[in-house]
């Protein structure tokens, strides 16, 4: 009779009910837990930070009374990231230039393509154990050990894959005709890459190297074995080669240990580097939005 | 018109911006083939490093659970059993949940600036450093869930998963804090190969009367499959390959265990652990361990790698 009406009662309906309030229940799980643990790093570790934390030395753990701050593990944070990054941009734009402008989809370049994929899948923890296998071990820095250097060119293998894929993917976005242009009017080809091609995909690679290092800011695993951890002011170009502390790794030695004061500083810590690494998220995501929204006009 | 063809002949570029020229794509080509050098570099490295436990203990490393320095005895079968357990039923968790959540995010139930929010949210959280869920999973997670797992072992105690006390840190934990690391990477993935089935297949089905729920689980999910399956294959990577969180909550024991509840073992929390202080033949079973992890998780990759090339084009 109704049947050009919606029936609640048809079995199919009934069943569009229940998966529609599955999902819903299913992205409840997904999301509240997540925003709870976002919220509540936050809190906690917001409710840590004093002027002195970023002034002083950690103390060493069993001192109960006073943690001290988290200066060594701020700048060893700062340093080891400008290493990698040193490191990394400079082969990865390289490397994405060449697979992009030069590279005629040959053998070489779908193999470093599938290369960058599994680099890219290679377990944190694995790039440490080579650069200790390579350079802590055999001591071939200068005779030194553990060192922030070490542990740079750790986190560097980590950044390597999304500074080529970015720079790759960035540079193929740039319309031909901008290329055509250059090489008609007599530039050649490293003058359109350098002076056409890369300015116009700035902005994209750009955004993608940050949030590559972005993420290696926060990697652990790596360092813990390569940088290993110090607890004392960094305060010359030297204090590269020896062992060099980082808000990663501090997090991870203090929540271990059993007293209170330490693990206070790892909340603190946490707090930091959850909320540098997010804001620089947000913000080129922003960015990301905003250009695509100007070049659609 | 005899001097201007000479002219035009003679025109080329100053030898100096050829030389540049060539250079700069020898270096390009150069700083290109890094990527490879690095990934069989480390493949190398490992594997000769590994090579003394290797010839000493063979395939019997995988399936021995001994791991004493003191009578230099080493098996790393808790490790790995470890690492198998705990990713494959955190993904099993993680499907469920991640996909009903891409679901959710792209069909139309809430307003669209509610999904946004909440997809770019899901998204920001893949970008939490694992050591700080690690961090979290000790004090809030951890104490949060003890009164369960003690349900679970006087209840559940007669199977074997749960048959031990839960006290502190164990694998169940490790697990749950994957599925918090996992969720970000599946429900993006899967939001995205859902996303990118044409309109034209949904309009399709509704057009011969098909109800939402039917076109999504016959017509839809089909057709983004691929994409999600690459999507869990690379989740099953990463959560083989984690590290900091696991180590961090695992309990780390290599005393070996079927229950969920006792403390654990995998191959990078074992690796995290003992790396620094290791001497002798330890570091070489070390490096053997490390090696038998990254097998694991190029497989997975390249397998992921496979069905994306495979199956990407088909719509």
């Amino acid at each position: 009779m109704n049947s050009l009406y919606y029936q609640k009662r048809l079995s199919r309906n009934i069943g569009d009910k229940f998966f529609t309030s599955l999902s819903v229940i299913c992205a409840l799980i997904a999301i509240l837990p997540l925003i709870f643990l976002v919220t509540y790093i936050l809190i906690k570790g917001g409710s840590q930070i004093t002027p002195e934390l970023f002034t002083l030395e950690p103390n060493p753990p069993g001192d109960d009374l006073d943690a001290g701050g988290i200066n060594p593990a701020l700048i060893g944070t700062l340093i080891i990231t400008t290493v990698a990054s040193i490191i990394a941009i400079p082969v990865g734009v390289g490397g994405g230039i060449y697979l992009a402008e030069y590279s005629k989809g040959g053998a070489f370049s779908r193999f470093i393509r599938f290369g960058v994929n599994v680099l890219a899948g290679v377990p944190s923890i694995i790039a440490g154990v080579f650069i200790y296998a390579l350079i802590v071990s055999t001591k071939i820095l200068f005779g030194s050990m553990y060192s922030g250097l070490a542990g740079g060119m750790a986190l560097s293998i980590l950044m390597l894959p999304t500074v080529i894929k970015t720079t790759d993917e960035g540079l193929k976005l740039v319309p031909n005709e901008l290329r055509y242009a250059s090489l008609g009017v007599g530039a050649s080809m490293y003058t359109t890459i350098l002076k056409v091609t890369l300015p116009s995909a700035f902005r994209s690679i750009a955004t993608g190297v940050v949030l590559g290092i972005a993420r290696a800011a926060g990697e652990t695993a790596p360092l813990i074995f390569t940088a290993l951890f110090s607890y004392y002011y960094i305060t010359g170009f030297g204090d590269l080669f020896y062992e060099m502390g980082s808000l990663a790794v501090l997090i991870y030695n203090f929540a271990l240990e059993p007293y209170d004061a330490q693990n206070k500083l790892a909340w603190a810590a946490s707090f930091i580097l959850v909320l540098s690494i997010l804001s620089v998220n947000i913000f080129s995501r922003i960015l990301a939005a905003f250009t695509e929204k100007t070049k659609r006009v | 018109m005899e001097e201007k063809l000479t002219l035009f002949k003679n025109r080329k570029r100053f030898g100096i911006e050829k030389n540049i020229d060539i250079i700069f794509k020898n270096t390009a080509l150069v700083l290109s083939s890094f990527v490879a050098i690095i990934l069989l570099g480390i493949i190398l490295v490992v594997f000769f490093q590994s090579f003394e436990s290797f010839s000493r203990y063979g395939l019997k490393f995988l399936v021995t659970s001994e791991w004493n320095p003191v009578k230099d005895e080493y098996g790393a079968f808790t490790a790995i059993y470890g690492t198998l357990v705990t990713s494959f039923l955190s993904l099993l968790i993680t499907i469920p949940l991640g996909v009903g959540t891409a679901i959710f995010i792209t069909e139309d139930f809430v307003p669209k600036v509610f999904r946004e929010i909440i997809g770019s949210f899901v998204e920001l959280l893949a970008a939490i450093p694992s050591v700080v869920l690690g961090l979290w999973a000790i004090f809030v997670m951890e104490p949060f869930f003890r009164a369960f797992f003690v349900f679970l072992h006087n209840f559940f105690g007669w199977i074997p998963l749960f048959s031990t006390e839960p006290t502190g840190r164990n694998s169940l934990l490790a697990i749950l804090i994957l599925v918090v690391m996992l969720l970000p990477i599946v429900t993006s993935i899967a939001r995205d190969s859902l996303n990118q089935v044409p309109k034209k297949l949904r309009n399709a089905a509704y057009g011969i009367g098909a109800s939402r729920w039917k076109t999504i689980f016959s017509v839809i999910l089909p057709a983004a499959l691929s994409g999600i399956m690459a999507g869990v294959l690379l989740a099953l990577g990463r959560a083989m390959g984690e590290t900091m969180a696991v180590t961090m909550i695992i309990g780390n024991s290599n005393a070996f265990s079927w229950s969920l509840l006792s403390s654990g073992y995998t191959i990078s929390s074992m690796l995290a652990n003992q790396f620094g202080e290791a001497d002798g033949s330890q570091v070489s079973s070390l490096f053997y361990a490390a090696f038998v992890l990254m097998i694991l998780s190029l497989v997975v990759n390249i397998f992921a790698q496979w069905l994306v090339k495979k199956f990407s084009l088909k719509y």
